[in-house]
């Protein structure tokens, strides 16, 4: 018997073994081996075609015209507080916006997460439930501000609804997705007592769900106090819309003085919210 | 009376014929072990007398003289007739997160106002009431613990105590002992006969291992292949003859170290040692973290 590093077993191989020495790749299954060759040249194809018009080819400016840059930042580098009360009190309405938005929605992502998902409910409820909370998210956070800012006026309550609009149906789906990988028996078990539908998810269902569904909720809470800095910028309140007037108007070190209360504010969110997932997991 | 008659009550799941034809009547009352080896329908037969699920076409199910199912339709108060049914499982069926009392407390869910159950208000008598079902079953103390922190034994004793707050009066206990080692499936069985014999609830009882059915039930049905193959008091059923219905598939019937008669009479000893790798599990179950 030869002694090479291959040889495992000290015995010789058996009938079924030596079958399968004998063509080695019998039974393999190439059709998977391809496609991953199919879609590796695919991405590569995608790239190479997208080179162009995303202007990749103009990566050497980020070396060249670096003393633009220096130049800008250096504005940065003194920041000036004096308005310091007034931007931490527009950035409590911020975080303000980002509370509402997120309570809405989460309201209304309750039954929506039970209506999303394909273990709950029949199909003609589940897809016209998905393919409305798909609306919600496909448009943009600050698409749905314009529209409401059309609406409402000019303000921080454009920016709640809009918020509470996306934000639901990204929840929704969050949800209905922890709904639909819990453990069937306990629902049953409800189910075996008489119970009504309702009292099977209220019984069976959430208290599931609860922790996933928590820590969901409190993971956009930081998301939106971020994403609200932002719609601030088209006119919907709060730090953002100070921040968009100071960078227009060229006071660089107001900017700078927003931005770190801007950044503070969610490093402190994220924090907070971390503590509390801890908490309820 | 007849508490649970099933009719030619047949499913197929795709290619798998899982019941076919199946005739079953027990009187109110009565003790009944359902016996058979993996995949002979014992489960399905359970879940379809439970309303869980539904038979196909010329099946029919009638609980305590009332159509549960016919031709693979539920009647018309299902709801209510599955109140009247109480079912315990192989995993407990639980809500692990929720404690024990509230575990028990949805018993009732099916005899009090949707709206109030709905949004869980318990009445200070039917918490008693609760807490009285957990004494009957001898684990009072855990009310307020959180189901997953019992272990196997005692999570099943708080699926029987919800049957028991749930007034039911047909219990269906669906492999309650499969998971549990020995000795906490002797005290299950236990409560179960005592159920049986002081509040007279029918109960139909499957089990994996005929000892048990000899030991706690008078009158056996075993199935094969989804047909009911014997319906006949339990002691009639001697290794040999359930080889004869088996074939090999009986030695799974049978625990490989001979239960005595009698349990009581057992050297607990040996058992323990028969079901050495089990009763670990069960140990390992008890000090899970919530």
């Amino acid at each position: 018997m030869s002694t090479t590093s291959e040889t495992l077993a000290h015995a010789a191989p058996d009938a079924a073994t030596r079958a399968q020495l004998a063509g080695i790749n019998a039974g393999r299954d190439w059709s998977r081996t391809l496609w991953n060759f199919v879609i590796l040249a695919g991405l590569i194809a995608a790239l190479a075609i997208s080179w162009g018009p995303a202007e990749m080819g103009q990566w050497t400016f980020l070396f060249t015209d670096s003393a633009n840059m220096v130049e800008y930042a250096s504005g940065f580098l003194r920041p000036d507080f004096t308005d310091g009360a007034y931007y931490v009190h527009e950035m409590i309405v911020t975080v303000e916006i980002a509370l509402w938005g997120t309570f809405l929605s989460l309201i209304v992502s309750i039954p929506f997460g039970i209506l999303c998902a394909h273990n709950m409910v029949p199909w003609w409820v589940l897809h016209p439930c998905r393919r409305l909370m798909d609306f919600f998210r496909a448009i943009h956070e600050v698409v749905w501000a314009v529209l409401f800012v059309v609406a409402v006026g000019l303000g921080p309550f454009a920016g709640v609804m809009a918020l509470f609009v996306h934000n639901t149906g990204i929840m929704a789906k969050l949800f209905s997705e922890a709904v639909e990988s819990i453990d069937p028996r306990p629902v049953e078990g409800i189910r075996s007592t008489g119970a009504t539908r309702i009292q099977e998810v209220v019984f069976g269902v959430i208290p599931q769900v609860l922790p996933l569904w928590v820590s969901y909720t409190l993971y956009r809470l930081e998301t939106n106090v971020r994403t609200a800095t932002i719609l601030g910028v088209i006119g919907a309140g709060g730090i953002g819309q100070v921040l968009f007037e100071s960078v227009r108007g060229f006071y660089y070190p107001q900017s700078s003085a927003i931005l770190i209360i801007i950044v503070a504010t969610v490093v402190l969110t994220d924090l907070l919210s971390q503590q509390l997932r801890k908490f309820v997991t | 009376m007849t508490a649970i008659a099933v009719e030619n009550l047949s499913k197929r799941f795709g290619r798998k014929q899982a019941l076919s034809g199946i005739d079953l009547a027990i009187a109110k009352g009565e003790m009944v072990a359902l016996i058979g080896a993996s995949g002979s329908g014992k489960s399905t037969l359970m879940r379809h007398i439970a309303g869980l699920e539904r038979g196909d076409g010329g099946s029919l199910v009638r609980i305590l003289g009332d159509i549960q199912q016919k031709d693979g339709r539920y009647g018309a108060d299902m709801r209510a007739l599955r109140g009247r049914i109480g079912v315990i499982f192989q995993q407990f069926n639980l809500v692990a997160r929720l404690p024990v009392i509230t575990n028990v407390l949805v018993g009732i869910l099916g005899r009090i106002s949707a709206w109030r159950g709905t949004f869980g208000v318990f009445s200070k008598a039917e918490k008693r009431a609760a807490i009285e079902a957990l004494g009957r079953v001898g684990i009072p103390e855990v009310a307020w613990q959180r189901a997953s922190t019992l272990s196997g034994g005692q999570q099943q004793r708080a699926a029987i105590a919800r049957t028991l707050m749930q007034r039911s009066e047909i219990l269906l206990a669906d492999e309650p002992i499969a998971s549990l080692d020995p000795a906490s499936a002797r005290r299950v069985m236990d409560v179960l006969a005592d159920i049986n014999r002081t509040e007279g609830m029918t109960v139909l009882v499957s089990l994996h291992q005929v000892e048990y059915a000899r030991v706690y039930c008078d009158r056996t049905v075993a199935l094969r292949d989804g047909k009911v193959v014997y319906d006949g008091p339990s002691d009639a059923l001697s290794d040999s003859f359930l080889t004869e219905l088996y074939g090999a598939a009986s030695e799974e019937l049978v625990l490989p170290q001979k239960l005595p008669v009698r349990p009581a009479a057992a050297d607990p000893a040996t058992k323990a040692d028969a079901h050495a790798g089990r009763h670990v599990d069960e140990k390992t179950k008890t000090f899970e973290p919530a």
